[in-house]
This record gives C-alpha cells, sequence and structure tokens, in this order.
C-alpha cells in the first residue's frame, strides 16, 4: 500500500511541480529551440532535448499532468456508473439485472482497442465538442474510456451488493421501515467500500495504460499538447537519432500504472 | 450442451447485430465524406456529378436504409471494395486474419507456458511466491508499445540481430512481436497459475499419488496440472479481448500486416467500410475463441454448469 501511495504521490508531485521546474530550468517546454535539438543530458537539459529542442523533463511534467488527468477523470466517471449499474441490477433484480449484465458480458467479450480505435477517430464536432484543444481532448478521452470501463465496477459492485442485500442486517433495517434509498445508501454502499476501491485503483491503471496507447497511436492527446503516450509516439519515429527519449515517457507510465496495481493489490489483501 | 451452444451463439450474433449498427451509425460521424473525398481528388466534378454519385452509391438514402442494404450484402458475402486499398475487402480480409491468428497463437503459446511455468514455480517454492507475485504486478504495468520499442533499439538498432518489422524473413520477424505481446499477457497466467497449482497440490489425490511412490515432476504433470488447467481456462476466456487488442498495439508497432494494423489503416485512411468489416470480424472472431475456451472448461471439468 505505501510502496504504490508513494509511487502515485511522487508522479503527482512531478505534475504538479511542472510550471516551477520550468521556472527553475529557465525553458518553455513548448517553445521549439532548433540550434539545441537532440541535446544531451546536462545541467540545463537533466534528459536532454527531442527533435524540437524541448526540454524532455519539462515536457514529462507537463505530460504527467495530461495523463494523469485523464486516468483519474477516466476511472471515477467508470466507478460512478459502474457503482450505480451494479447496485441498480442488484437491488431491481429481475428483467433489468438480466439487460444490464449482458449488456456488460457483450461489452466485456469485445476487443476493447478496436473499438476504441474506431471511436477515438470520430469527429469531435459532429458531437458538439470542441476540436483540437487539450482540455476538449482529456475530455473526449475520459468519456470513451468510462465507456468501457464501467464494466468491471458494475460486476464487483453488483456481487458485492447482492450478498450484502442477503445479510440479516439488511433484512432488519427493511422491517423497521428504512426508506430503499437509504438502505442502499447507508446500509449497503459502505459495506462496498473495499471492492469499490479495488476496481477504482485498476481503472486508474487501465485508463492510464489505454490512454497512452491511443496517444501513441495519433488518436489521443493532438501536439503540442505533451501526453505521456503522445511523446512515445514521438520518439518511436526517432529510434535511430535519440533512442533515450523512448525511454522516461514508457518509464513513467509504467510508474503509475505499477503504483496503482499495487495499491489494489494491497487493499484487496486487507493490508 | 446443444442448448448452451445455441444460446451462445444466438447471444454472439445479437452483439454482433448490435455492434454492426452502433458502429455504422458511428461511423457516419467520422470526418471525410467519401464523396466530398472524391471531389478533392478530382476539382472538375460539378456539383451535379456529386449529387448523381450521392444516388448512385444510396448516400442520399437515409441512414437505417443504407445501413438495411449495408448489412444485407454483408450477409449475402458481398463485402464491398476498399478505397484504400483499392481491392476487394475479402481479398484483404483472410491474409491479415491468418496472420493475426499466427500472431495471437504464438503469443498465447509462449505466455501459457512461460506463466504456468512460473506460476508451478511459485507454487512448488513457496519463498519464491512473493518474488513471481511482485514479477506478475510488474508485468501486468508494462505498456505492451514501450517494451516493443525497447526491444526494437536493443535488438533491431544496437545488436541488428533480428528485424525491426515487417513480415519479411520468415519466423525471425515473428520473435519481437510474438515477445512483445507474449509479455503483456504473461501476468495473468502466472498469478491464476500459482493460485490454482497451490490449491490442487493441496487436494488428497496428490497426497494419495505422493504415498505410492510418484515423483515430484510426475505428481505435478499428471496429477495437479489437469486440475489447475480449468482455472486457466477461465483466465484465456476473459483474456481473449485483451490478447485481441495487444496484437493491434503489436501490429502497428512492428508493422506487421494484420487485422489491427488493417482497422488502424483503414481508419487513418477513413475507409469506412473497410474498418467496419474488419471490426466485426475481429469482435466474432474473439467472441469465438471466448466460446472455445469456455467449451473447453465444461469438456475438462463436467461439474460446471
Amino acid at each position: 500500500m505505501r510502496a504504490g501511495l508513494g509511487l502515485l504521490g511522487l508522479l503527482a508531485a512531478f505534475a504538479a511541480a511542472a510550471p516551477w521546474l520550468a521556472a527553475l530550468l529557465g525553458h518553455d517546454p513548448f517553445a521549439p529551440d532548433l540550434f539545441n535539438r537532440f541535446a544531451p543530458p546536462s545541467a540545463a537539459h537533466p534528459l536532454g532535448t527531442d527533435e524540437l529542442g524541448r526540454d524532455l523533463l519539462l515536457r514529462l511534467a507537463h505530460g504527467a499532468r495530461v495523463s494523469l488527468a485523464v486516468g483519474l477523470a477516466a476511472a471515477l466517471a467508470a466507478t460512478l456508473i459502474g457503482t450505480l449499474v451494479g447496485l441498480l441490477a442488484a437491488w431491481r433484480g429481475g428483467w433489468l439485472d438480466a439487460v444490464l449484465m449482458r449488456l456488460a458480458d457483450g461489452l466485456l467479450a469485445l476487443p476493447a482497442l478496436p473499438l476504441l480505435v474506431i471511436l477515438a477517430a470520430l469527429d469531435p464536432a459532429a458531437v458538439g465538442l470542441p476540436r483540437g484543444e487539450a482540455l476538449a481532448d482529456v475530455l473526449r478521452l475520459s468519456l470513451l474510456l468510462a465507456a468501457f470501463g464501467w464494466v468491471g465496477v458494475a460486476r464487483l459492485v453488483r456481487a458485492g451488493a447482492l450478498s450484502l442485500l442477503a445479510r440479516d442486517y439488511v433484512r432488519a433495517a427493511r422491517a423497521l421501515g428504512v426508506s430503499e434509498a437509504r438502505l442502499l445508501w447507508r446500509h449497503v454502499l459502505p459495506g462496498l467500500a473495499a471492492p469499490i476501491a479495488i476496481a477504482t485503483a485498476l481503472a486508474v491503471g487501465g485508463a492510464i495504460l489505454a490512454e497512452s496507447a491511443l496517444s501513441f497511436l495519433g488518436l489521443g492527446i493532438a501536439p503540442p499538447a505533451p501526453s505521456w503516450g503522445n511523446m512515445l509516439a514521438n520518439a518511436q519515429e526517432l529510434v535511430f537519432q535519440a533512442p533515450l527519449a523512448a525511454l522516461w515517457p514508457g518509464l513513467a507510465i509504467l510508474l503509475a500504472v505499477l503504483g496503482c496495481n499495487l495499491v489494489a493489490d494491497a487493499i484487496s489483501r486487507g493490508r | 450442451m446443444i442448448r448452451l451452444l445455441a444460446a451462445r451463439l444466438g447471444q454472439i450474433a445479437l452483439v454482433t447485430a448490435l455492434l454492426s449498427f452502433a458502429a455504422f451509425l458511428l461511423i457516419g460521424l467520422m470526418p471525410g465524406d467519401p464523396i466530398e473525398i472524391a471531389i478533392a481528388g478530382d476539382p472538375r466534378l460539378s456539383s451535379e456529378d456529386a449529387a448523381r454519385l450521392r444516388a448512385l452509391h444510396g448516400l442520399d438514402q437515409p441512414l437505417w436504409a443504407r445501413y438495411l442494404a449495408w448489412a444485407g450484402g454483408v450477409l449475402e458475402g458481398r463485402f464491398g471494395h476498399s478505397r484504400l486499398f483499392a481491392l476487394p475487402v475479402a481479398a484483404l480480409l483472410w491474409p491479415a486474419l491468418i496472420g493475426t491468428l499466427e500472431l495471437l497463437g504464438l503469443a498465447l503459446l509462449v505466455a501459457g507456458v512461460c506463466g504456468v511455468a512460473l506460476g508451478a514455480l511459485a507454487a512448488l517454492r513457496p519463498r519464491l511466491g512473493p518474488l513471481v507475485q511482485g514479477f506478475a504486478l510488474f508485468a501486468q504495468a508494462v505498456p505492451a508499445f514501450w517494451l516493443g520499442m525497447l526491444l526494437i533499439i536493443l535488438f533491431a538498432v544496437h545488436l541488428g540481430w533480428l528485424p525491426a518489422g515487417g513480415s519479411e524473413g520468415g519466423w525471425r520477424a515473428l520473435v519481437l512481436p510474438v515477445a512483445t505481446l507474449a509479455f503483456a499477457n504473461l501476468a495473468a497466467y502466472a498469478r491464476h497459475g500459482a493460485a490454482a497449482l497451490s490449491a490442487a497440490l493441496e487436494e488428497p489425490h496428490i497426497r494419495t499419488a505422493r504415498a505410492k511412490g510418484a515423483g515430484e515432476r510426475r505428481v505435478l504433470l499428471r496429477h495437479a496440472l489437469p486440475n489447475a488447467a480449468v482455472p486457466l481456462l477461465t483466465v484465456a476466456a476473459l483474456d481473449a479481448g485483451a490478447l485481441v487488442s495487444g496484437a493491434l498495439i503489436a501490429e502497428t508497432v512492428f508493422a506487421r500486416p494484420g487485422m489491427g494494423k488493417l482497422i488502424y489503416d483503414a481508419v487513418m485512411g477513413s475507409d469506412f467500410n473497410l474498418a467496419l468489416i474488419a471490426l466485426l470480424v475481429v469482435a466474432v472472431v474473439t467472441m469465438l475463441a471466448t466460446l472455445a475456451a469456455d467449451l473447453a472448461q465444461r469438456w475438462l471439468d463436467p461439474r460446471i454448469a
């Protein structure tokens, strides 16, 4: 638990410190500096520069903001939808349960990435979202990833809620005349804290991985805004000139996802 | 069994129909209208020509009518042409499907064997258990496309032992994509393999086998592994989608022809028809693979209702 939270805390601090780092080093991570292309690591550029002479450390910090924001937003949205669907399915039962769970099965059986590639290529303007701004990209990707991410949460919540709804204390609360809404909110939901926390932690990691894959394929966060995924896409084209540029963004993704998985693992072991 | 099979096949048909309709609707939202692309390619086209082309291809019809016409054609085996590759879609699908199945099959084999071997190590030597669990957590967090790039940098750029991509060079071109895809899917087999094998090794029939003098290797391979195979097939069934998603990444990173690369190229080239049909083929293959794993599970363990 401590290792996972520590990793995530470090990355969050790194993301938060982006403007101070820029002030400290005295570079603009978005301004090209063509006399300093592919600069090796030095005091001025701790990780060197990319093909436009932009500082890699600063771009990594700004990428952390984008990648972590997408991961968190997508996971929170997926948790919200999944919890509602799971609770509803367990509480209502019957045909609604059957329809919702068949929908979840259907989504789970599909290969997510080919579908996401097609969905991410949709023209955002056609569904009324602004095009080409970093914030709009973050929002679009978070919604897309949440549309797939809720399934795992919903299944865990439904299974947990079904077992809680059959407990004596829940039946006692019902017998005392507690309203159904209060029953779910006060008596069932708190008992689901652990599975929901596990599902959320896993969803954050999954969303960070999926965002980086989509950005890597050129369908996620559009340059010049940096994300760990599109920095890697850039690095792939320059494997021969600057192999080191491929190292750092991938390491950042690895650490972020590892942190999330460690937290989920620790909760599920009850530590 | 027959009823179950019929129900599951019916479910696959329903999901495919719903997916095709949803994707058809959504693809209408993609940038790049085919007639506009034609006009861009030939500026001499007049607006009357454009209208005539629209009517000729049925693009003036409402969306549902277009969907029904398209779906009817696909059901009759008329997959149409790819605008991007200037070839019939069917001629593109088969080589791509075979390329992907080759990659998937080999990666699944490598991931399964290595994962189960790691799991067996953890189950037989409990002191190594945390190490294997830690490795599995780490392997799950590695982004597959990054691993692919690192392998290219090491083995293709620095050492020059293996090609960086493409399909030339027979088995040598397969090594890096298979390794990348297998590594990405190995963790689940190691974790569940360790758990299933430890559980199987606790069972009374294992004690009986040991009491009768069976060696450790025979106990593991003949008596414990078959019992652990059922949960591993559950993992395989659940991970089919992830495996296919990984194939898309591996094919793109290593520029290998296959279904994933075909879908990606079709989307990037605004070739709606090809993207849609390839997506449906991939979805059907994934669902059939899941079904096959489920059926194998039931065949191995008749207790599963």
